[in-house]
């Protein structure tokens, strides 16, 4: 009884840093002139992720994240932003200001709106959570379900995959009709 | 489950969509635009892994790496752009790039 409160709290420390390290790098991202800090500060967010992703026993979507996007993704963002110069934002032109006020009030309002339909929806049922078995998220059991119940799934994120890649391709080589 | 419920999860995937969005909204960098969107990603694929553990289901999960995927082929095909539009010596702000001829 000790041991699991114990265990609990472990588990609520763990949830704080890595939920507070989670919503402060996202703000870091959004609020950072220089792309090399927002990406930077990405980085921070996707690992702080992972730990939760962890704690939410989803032990294969968390090592994914981590080689998928802390690894590769934001390894090309790094080179593209060193490729094209740590460009700063310029600051508004003396433009119309009710843009940003705009912005804030929309992001605000999706905000309390995601917050309003979950508590409305699923506010009463969300206190007590099934009780899973010790292979829920390992990657054995996400590759079964993935060649077995989501096969289709599967074989279509491979194709949007490889066609992405193809529109990278086309989109960064040299044509003769740009220049 | 140990620690602390579903909710709070949900709270945290909430409040990184929001941000998220406000950076999509409010920066004019490309390559801003797409960090936040991947945040905002992020912030989706928090709750479907916490409703995945909620409901003792691996559908959620499953998701979360489609998703993952797909916001790598939106990353390759965005930074393409963010390339092509360097490369053509045009401005790298949203704002001014309204004019879709070639």
């Amino acid at each position: 009884m000790i041991l699991a409160s114990a265990g609990n709290i472990l588990v609520w420390i763990v949830w704080v840093g890595a939920g507070f390290a989670c919503l402060a790098s996202g703000v870091a991202v959004v609020s950072f002139r220089n792309p090399f800090y927002s990406a930077l500060a990405l980085i921070g967010n996707l690992g702080s992720l992972a730990v939760l992703y962890l704690l939410l026993s989803a032990e294969f979507v968390a090592a994914a994240q981590v080689l998928v996007y802390a690894g590769a993704v934001m390894v090309m963002f790094l080179f593209v932003i060193a490729y094209i110069g740590p460009r700063m934002e310029t600051p508004w032109a003396g433009g119309p200001n009710w843009q940003s006020i705009a912005a804030v009030l929309a992001a605000g309002s999706i905000f309390l709106e995601i917050i309003v339909a979950v508590a409305l929806k699923a506010g009463g049922r969300l206190s007590h959570s099934d009780h899973v078995n010790a292979t829920f998220g390992t990657p054995g059991w996400i590759g079964r379900l993935f060649l077995t119940d989501h096969l289709l799934a599967f074989e279509i994120t491979s194709i949007v995959l490889l066609i992405a890649a193809v529109g990278g391709v086309i989109l960064g080589s040299h044509t003769k009709r740009a220049a | 489950m140990q620690g602390p419920g579903i909710a709070w999860y949900l709270g945290i995937s909430a409040f990184l969509f929001g941000t998220g969005a406000l950076g999509v909204l409010l920066r004019r960098n490309p390559i801003i635009v797409l960090l936040s969107l991947e945040i905002m990603l992020n912030g989706g694929n928090l709750a479907l892994i916490a409703f995945a553990r909620h409901a003792g289901n691996g559908a959620g999960q499953i998701f979360a790496l489609a998703v993952m995927a797909v916001a790598a082929s939106e990353v390759c095909v965005g930074l393409g752009l963010v390339v092509a539009i360097n490369r053509r010596r045009l401005a790298l702000d949203v704002d001014k790039l309204s004019e879709l001829r070639g």
